[in-house]
């Protein structure tokens, strides 16, 4: 074991846990965030879409070890506080971009990224950046909307 | 009625341009989400975010055979065994069977009993930790004679279900046909791919009860299996519904199984067990569309009327029951498509092979069969030189005409409606006009600058495809009746008005649009009504929450109940519902109505001789798909896609538009790149990474369009939406790929392998049966 220093959604936070475990499963178990979702343990799905130092990656590839001294986004961390939504969030309920909402953390951190890096309502370049997100419930139009 | 948003159409159908509300409903915008807010934030709780403190971690020791018998279980002595349980047969308290429409399926296969697919259970495991629980699986050895598999549901003899409609006189009326088009369909199996995996979490009581809390559809389902499996009582079995991230049908009757499971190691371990599948054991294990094998035989005149129809269905059950001979049945009633045809003989069977069980997927046997038929309808309109519009303008179904089981369509039809929507919308005819100019000119049709295909024009085709289909209404024939469902909806001792049913939302919109409906009817505000929490131990059978049923009969049923709810209200207060139920309640007590299913009016069906009304209603689907084929590879990117779907009455468009565009795009996947590889019984690509489901990149624009023929024996008119988009989307894309390509694939999917066998004359793709093996593997 050994302890591992990162922040997530701002706060600093200590784990001790083994290096290779996922970064997954120390949001979820052992920090309680268990807003970020595993669709299927091994990077295809996107539903646990995180941001690493401001970079989308798939949280069930990444062990814990490479993310000492970074800074760690979950879709805990979105919002206004007081559970008052965000625009983006606030896009995607109006929009009918959430349906059965098991996708739509990985989705929304994916999004934050996009807009975050200057992207625009390009409908190519959203769908672009939303290409490792599955969802199966949307057909992806109400998202990209 | 209408406003300045809606055009009435002469048929009295109103058509509703998407993100416009629907006239005739209540003022104001639709509301949003109501669990939406939790969904965005994080805070809402799937069965695996559920906390239980000391809970065990459950896991399936699985069959490697597709069929033997199992002669041992051995555990091995070396491994330490005092910190964990272990469940067989043997434990099981009640009946070892998962309760369904046969009891053919057991929960563990019992020592000396017969494995019938790989996958199959075998045994249990809890451990208080994950790494113990997986080291004590690889201490398991399980010991096996083992038997001849039959793969084949043409050769197997063992039938689940077989039906035979028969309407005139098919072979008087072939003899008197202009032409006669022959044609084998094929299509396999397909997952459904909900991104949240099959997930339980089991807690015994101290009664000898459990209550399961997990990710499922139908909460009675497995609250009718938990009594049987462990031979307790209503009270004793506690079913309660976590947030659901997906179903579409993968969570209909599979969640008895794993609830099983769970419930079986926690009564041994005596505390909370969680059962949570990844994704590979998912796609392993648990239930996918049946594949089909369905053959044509039809009879027209040089005009394109449709004389004689022959259809045989072939559907492969997988090794036990399920819910098979449903959805057989659906598929038998919707094999001629909607179409008007006097001469008519379908007989469908469905067959056991040694594959995983197959059962209940969007669409539920309605997709295989129109698939065929409409690809099938599509060669016939080749070969009379007649255009695809044309020929489904001169067959659809109206009003009044006759069905094969002898139902006489009074009401409700809106095929034909659906049809000129949608092609004028894609502007069909111009564009088939122009790719068959440019076919006709040459190689590729040139048209697509900046193709997703990157590749160079002229070796890029495009074509446009057309799709029309019916769909059910609720349960077959008699089920309705049968399950009796009961709604009800309550006012409480405090004021507050409360639904309670067990129809569970999973993305569909359960949740909001049934306060919705119960506020119109009430004359309420939607946040005034409240929804109860599906668990069984509060809310009764409102029936399973499949069908498309939901909207229309469960949400039938409590706008029944609003109706008498404040009539006893305002009768006793003498004011507006609205303003005197608190002062009701204050005054009363609590009041709850229940409201029991009846029979709709003149809707009636024999199961006996399997005539009458098959579905009280059917909705009426549109699909035009638009594609580029790259020429050289095959590969196809599928553009754009109109869907026109006639769903009765849109309760809330956002979320209507949202059930025929995630349909869509599951009907495009079936067409194009979702395919189950099988090797001596066993899935061969079973993980996410080659289960291929389409991506962002991959999908359409997709324009909806719908429209609104109400069902008149419902107060709301709501006929349902989740099914239809799902029947018409590959056959559109298939005919698409024969307008870009002049070549008609007829095996699903239409993968670049077959689509280049197709255009090149060889066979590169040896067709397989469904469910067949591949050539054996030398080992």
């Amino acid at each position: 074991m050994s302890a591992f220093e990162f922040t997530v959604n701002s706060t600093p936070v200590v784990v001790d846990v083994p290096g290779m475990r996922r970064l997954l499963d120390v949001l979820r178990e052992e920090l309680g965030l268990t807003g970020t979702k595993e669709g299927c343990g091994e990077g295809e799905c996107g539903a646990c879409t995180v941001l690493l130092d401001g970079a989308p990656v798939d949280s069930c590839l990444v062990p814990i070890c490479q993310v000492d001294g970074s800074a760690v986004s979950t879709v805990e961390g979105q919002g206004l506080g007081e559970g008052r939504l965000d625009p983006l969030q606030t896009a995607f309920l109006e929009a009918g971009g959430a349906q059965c909402g098991i996708c739509t953390p990985g989705m929304l951190m994916a999004a934050r990224a996009y807009l975050d890096a200057g992207g625009g309502a390009d409908d190519d370049a959203i769908r672009e950046a939303i290409a490792g997100n599955l969802c199966r419930c949307t057909g992806y139009t109400k998202i990209i909307e | 009625m209408p406003d300045l948003t809606a055009r009435t159409d002469p048929a009295g159908a109103v058509v509703i341009e998407p993100g416009v509300i629907s006239p005739g409903r209540a003022a104001g915008a639709a509301p949003l989400r109501r669990e939406g807010p939790a969904k965005l934030t994080g805070a809402a709780r799937y069965t695996d975010d559920l906390v239980f403190p000391g809970a065990w971690f459950g896991a399936t020791i699985r069959s490697t055979d597709a069929h033997a018998r199992l002669v041992g279980i051995d555990l091995d002595p070396a491994f330490d065994w005092s910190s964990l349980v272990v469940v067989t047969a043997a434990d099981i308290p009640g009946d070892n069977v998962v309760s369904s429409i046969k009891a053919d399926q057991p929960i563990l296969v019992p020592l000396g009993g017969e494995i019938q697919h790989h996958a199959e259970p075998l045994a249990l495991l809890a451990a208080p930790d994950r790494a113990t629980l997986r080291a004590a699986r690889h201490a398991v050895r399980i010991r096996t004679e083992p038997l001849p598999p039959v793969f084949d549901p043409l050769v197997s003899d063992h039938l689940f279900a077989a039906y035979e409609l028969v309407s005139g006189d098919p072979d008087a009326a072939f003899a008197a046909a202009d032409l006669i088009l022959e044609g084998e369909y094929r299509v396999g199996h397909q997952e459904q791919l909900y991104i949240e995996n099959n997930a339980m979490i089991a807690v015994p009581s101290a009664d000898g009860g459990v209550t399961v809390h997990g990710s499922l559809q139908c909460p009675y389902y497995v609250h009718t299996a938990l009594k049987r499996g462990l031979g307790i009582d209503d009270r004793q079995a506690r079913v309660v519904q976590a947030e659901t991230g997906g179903g579409f049908g993968g969570k209909e009757e599979f969640p008895s199984v794993i609830a099983l499971h769970a419930a079986l190691l926690a009564g041994k371990a005596g505390r909370t067990v969680r059962m949570i599948y990844d994704r590979h054991e998912d796609l392993t294990a648990t239930t996918k569309r049946h594949p089909a094998i369905v053959r044509h035989r039809t009879g027209v005149m040089r005009d394109g009327r449709l004389i004689a129809q022959d259809i045989e269905v072939v559907m492969d059950g997988g090794a036990y029951c399920t819910l098979t001979p449903v959805v057989l049945s659906r598929g038998a009633i919707h094999a001629g498509g909607p179409y008007r045809c006097p001469n008519v003989r379908i007989r469908a069977r469905a067959a056991r092979t040694n594959t995983p069980p197959n059962g209940a997927f969007r669409g539920f046997g309605a997709p295989q069969v129109q698939f065929a038929t409409e690809t099938h309808l599509n060669r016939i309109a080749e070969a009379l030189a007649i255009s695809p519009l044309d020929i489904r303008r001169r067959n659809v179904y109206q009003l009044g005409d006759t069905t094969p089981t002898g139902q006489v369509l009074r009401g409700s039809v809106a095929g034909e409606e659906v049809l000129e929507r949608a092609v004028e919308a894609a502007e069909f005819e111009r564009l088939r006009t122009r790719n068959a100019a440019s076919r006709a000119a040459g190689d590729g049709s040139g048209t697509i600058p900046g193709s997703p295909l990157r590749t160079g024009r002229e070796r890029t085709a495009s074509g446009i495809g057309l799709a029309l289909a019916w769909h059910g209404a609720g349960f077959t024939g008699s089920g309705e009746v049968k399950l009796a469902s009961v709604a009800s909806l309550e006012l409480t001792a405090d004021g507050r008005i409360s639904i309670l049913t067990a129809s569970t939302e999973m993305g569909q919109g359960t949740r909001t649009i049934l306060p919705q409906l119960v506020a119109e009817a009430l004359g309420v505000a939607d946040e005034a009504v409240e929804i109860a929490l599906q668990d069984t131990a509060f809310v009764p059978d409102s029936g399973p929450t499949v069908a498309s049923r939901t909207a229309m009969v469960v949400g039938g049923l409590l706008i029944k109940a609003a109706q008498r709810l404040r009539a006893q209200v305002e009768a006793a207060t003498d004011g507006a519902f609205a303003t005197t139920h608190r002062d009701y309640a204050r005054s009363h007590g609590a009041l709850r109505i229940d409201q029991r299913f009846e029979p709709y009016p003149g809707v009636g069906f024999d199961d006996d001789t399997y005539r009458g009304d098959a579905y009280p209603a059917f909705g009426w689907a549109a699909c035009v798909a638009t594609v580029d084929v790259d020429l050289d590879t095959g590969e196809v990117h599928v553009r754009d896609v109109v869907a026109a779907d006639d769903i009765g009455r849109v309760i809330h468009p956002v979320l209507a538009e949202g059930q025929v565009e995630g349909g869509t795009l599951q009907a495009i996947g079936y067409a194009t790149v979702e395919e189950i590889k099988l090797r001596d019984g066993r899935y061969l690509n079973d993980r996410l990474a080659t289960y291929i489901i389409p991506t962002s990149l991959d999908a359409p624009r997709i324009h909806s369009i719908l429209v609104e023929a109400p069902f008149e024996a419902v107060p709301h008119g709501a006929k349902g939406v989740g099914e239809l988009p799902m029947d018409v989307g590959a056959p559109a894309v298939v005919a698409a790929i024969a307008d870009a390509t002049g070549v008609w694939i007829k095996d699903l999917p239409a993968s670049p392998e077959r689509i280049i066998a197709a255009m090149t004359g060889v066979a590169a793709v040896a067709p397989l049966p469904p469910g067949a093996s591949e050539p054996a593997s030398p080992r």
